[in-house]
């Protein structure tokens, strides 16, 4: 017998009672309708808590903040996806206070070394944010790949306010993800960071030492 | 299965808990160091659940675990199915062996030299890195706190951060000796010197090799709870991931994840989150450009089904992992976590690994608590743990004939004379005349009795017989 059969009919003929399927209410996690102001002020709250930095901009003037940003990090170049429309504007931007802008655009294996060691920042859009944890939702897509918000020590991402929700339980059931969840997903709240050297908390341990969200009001 | 074990056995004989517990009390660092974690690991806890209906989360995190434990051969069957749909590879061990070869398989297939670890108590259970490496594969691990227990030969002492027994500067001598960086006090640099070293491990990992803290069943998920990046890393840069996870982690939808990652991270660290929450459903598609191209989960056993079968030890399964029942358990926070001598320690450790390794080995788990229920009251997903520590000392004994035991390896506690002692006790009691008789020629040979009761007279003052018995006064008042 295979050892899935072994454990399966372990688990099937178990000697116990019969075990009842409790009701689970998730009521416990509901929150009060905030307004889009008060899910921006949470989460901006939250996010400053955790090291992260936000800025508050609107879709005329979110390129200047960007370039400020970029420019007292230093940086020398910028990732960008291949096609979505953060990536577009800043191309056609034709702006000579940007650095160089860097475009996934080939498998990794083809450039991991560069990507690890030369990119300084990326910038990724978001697939909506909640208010009470100070959480991006990730969907890494072919355009915008996986590496992008993990290796560049700096990760900017966009976030629109309007795809601010106010819990993680509303989030995905807005979004429907129990019909299905693509390949790598992921829930960001801060730069990467730890506290196993004695509790002291230290950033960018593997992950960016900084996440910089730039919402759009 | 029956394949002869390939390990050599790294296990430190838990059966010697009182002398390393002894030694460890003396021990002012290894006080200083937990008990200075341990409380600011409380105080953040208790903050982060400010506000919150915390008894009724509490029941939601039960009720959710119940449920997967209710259906659980089921859900495994709709994970494996889900899962392969998406392109993972579902393996079955039945312990930790069979696991540890599944891995080497699965390794060798692909030439495969060097594996990158993020964190995985199970890969602990099965000693995964001792394995590898016997087979000529390098396994390093890559979240700090293990990455410093790996440096120093050393196992974890707390499940969640696995090096809270050193200080810092008992880190940067490690640091220094083992990769040559600076001496240093500064947190900040000794990360940084790390970040480097690993940078260069995950960019040339064949394989990585992660835990799985939630498996979703309805969409077959992988998800994976952490703050540092490393289990991203592990699991995305290396060409093939292999997740390896015990058959409980397994639930039924993704809601299911909502209540359990609000009590998981807020138990654990005091965090309201952290910093990412990874869920993985597949390998990279054709035209993906980064991620691993073979992901694999391997279920391990490893004595869980036979926790399953009992009605009462089941609840030992809902068990998120979050180790908040030792961060508040004061023989833990005493000892530190290497006195158990098991994979996991502190109250979680006593209720789960005499099921792991056998009542007979981990004979003192049980009695290493004074039963004061702040692990039950803490737990975030209402595990009786004091109750399940009271019916383990019993199984240690063999109990009664109503409760007949069941854990391997009962029994080895049993001692004849105590058995007979309690046989004389109940007899006594169920017969008047030698109970009167016992009781009155006990206290006039009060005079006889011991000063000293073994270990239980150490602290305590032996209780003396009263002079009369309480018939005789009763008797003489005339009632
Ligand atoms: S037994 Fe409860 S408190 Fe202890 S680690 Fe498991 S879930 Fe956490």
């Amino acid at each position: 017998m295979s050892s899935r059969e072994t454990i399966l009919q372990r688990l099937r003929n178990r000697t116990g009672g019969e075990l009842t399927v409790p009701e689970c209410d998730f009521s416990v996690l509901q929150r009060p309708d905030w307004s889009t102001a008060e899910r921006v002020d949470r989460f901006e709250r939250m996010i400053e808590s955790v090291h992260g930095e936000v800025h508050r901009c609107t879709d005329d003037n979110w390129m200047n903040r960007l370039a400020e940003i970029l420019a007292t990090r230093g940086a020398r170049n910028l990732l960008v996806a291949k096609t979505h429309e953060i990536s577009q504007s800043l191309r056609n931007a034709g702006r000579n206070d940007l650095p160089e802008l860097l475009i996934y655009d080939e498998p990794v294996h083809s450039w991991k070394g560069h990507l690890f060691n030369e990119v300084d920042a990326s910038i990724t859009s978001t697939r909506g944010g909640i208010a009470e944890t100070g959480s991006l939702i990730l969907w890494p897509t072919v355009d915008e790949p996986r590496l992008m918000s993990l290796v560049p020590p700096v990760h900017i991402a966009i976030l629109k306010a309007s795809e601010l929700y106010t819990t993680f339980h509303e989030a995905m059931k807005a979004q429907n993800w129990s019909a299905g969840m693509p390949t790598n997903a992921l829930l960001i709240s801060g730069p990467s960071k730890t506290a196993d050297i004695e509790q002291t908390l230290a950033y960018g341990v593997h992950g960016p030492k900084e996440l910089i969200v730039l919402v759009i009001e | 299965m029956s394949e002869t074990a390939e390990h050599t056995d790294h296990h430190i004989d838990v059966k010697q808990f009182h002398p390393r517990a002894q030694a460890a009390i003396q021990n002012p660092k290894i006080r200083k160091n937990f008990r200075s974690a341990m409380d600011g690991l409380m105080s953040k806890r208790k903050a982060a659940f400010e506000g919150w209906d915390l008894e009724t989360l509490r029941d939601l995190g039960a009720n959710i675990r119940m449920r997967a434990l209710a259906n659980l051969p089921d859900l495994l069957e709709q994970l494996e199915k889900k899962l392969t749909e998406n392109g993972v590879k579902v393996h079955w061990a039945v312990d930790g062996d069979e696991a540890c070869r599944i891995v080497r398989d699965i390794c060798k297939a692909r030439d495969a030299k060097t594996v990158i670890k993020g964190k995985s108590m199970v890969s602990e259970e099965m000693e995964l890195n001792h394995y590898l490496q016997e087979q000529d594969i390098e396994a390093l691990e890559s979240d700090l706190g293990e990455y410093i227990v790996q440096l120093a030969d050393e196992t974890p002492s707390h499940i969640i951060m696995p090096a809270i027994h050193k200080n810092t500067g008992e880190i940067s001598q490690l640091l220094h000796d083992k990769t040559g960086t600076d001496l240093s006090n500064d947190v900040e640099y000794l990360t940084a010197s790390a970040r480097l070293q690993l940078r260069e491990k995950f960019m040339n990992a064949d394989v990585g090799v992660s835990g799985v803290n939630f498996a979703v069943a309805e969409t077959g998920t992988l998800c994976l709870v952490e703050n540092e990046g490393n289990g991203r890393m592990t699991t995305t840069v290396p060409p093939c991931h292999i997740a390896v996870t015990g058959i409980e982690k397994v639930v039924p939808t993704m809601e299911d994840l909502t209540g359990l990652l609000a009590l998981l991270t807020r138990s654990a660290t005091g965090q309201h989150i952290t910093t990412y929450f990874n869920m993985i459903s597949g390998p990279r598609k054709a035209e993906e450009l980064d991620g691993p191209e073979e992901v694999h989960l391997v279920l391990v056993d490893n004595g869980r089904s036979s926790i399953y079968q009992d009605d009462e030890l089941l609840d030992t399964l809902r068990c998120i992992r979050c180790g908040a029942c030792m961060n508040h358990c004061p023989v833990y926070t005493r000892v530190g976590g290497h006195a158990y001598g098991t994979t996991y320690p502190g109250p979680i450790g006593k209720i789960l690994m005499p099921h792991l390794i056998g009542l007979d080995e981990g004979r003192h788990l049980p009695t290493a608590s004074s039963l004061c229920g702040a692990c039950g009251e803490v737990c975030p997903v209402k595990i009786p743990i004091p109750d399940l520590l009271v019916r383990l000392r019993q199984e240690s004994v063999d109990g009664d004939k109503l409760h007949p035991a069941k854990v391997r390896g009962h029994g080895a506690k049993r001692s004849t004379m105590e058995a007979m002692i309690w046989k004389g006790w109940a007899w006594m009691h169920a017969s008047p005349g030698f109970y009167r008789f016992g009781t009155g020629a006990a206290s006039k040979l009060r005079a006889l009795q011991p000063a000293s009761a073994g270990a239980w007279t150490d602290y305590r003052t032996a209780p003396k017989l009263a002079a009369k018995t309480l018939h005789q006064r009763m008797k003489e008042r005339g009632q």
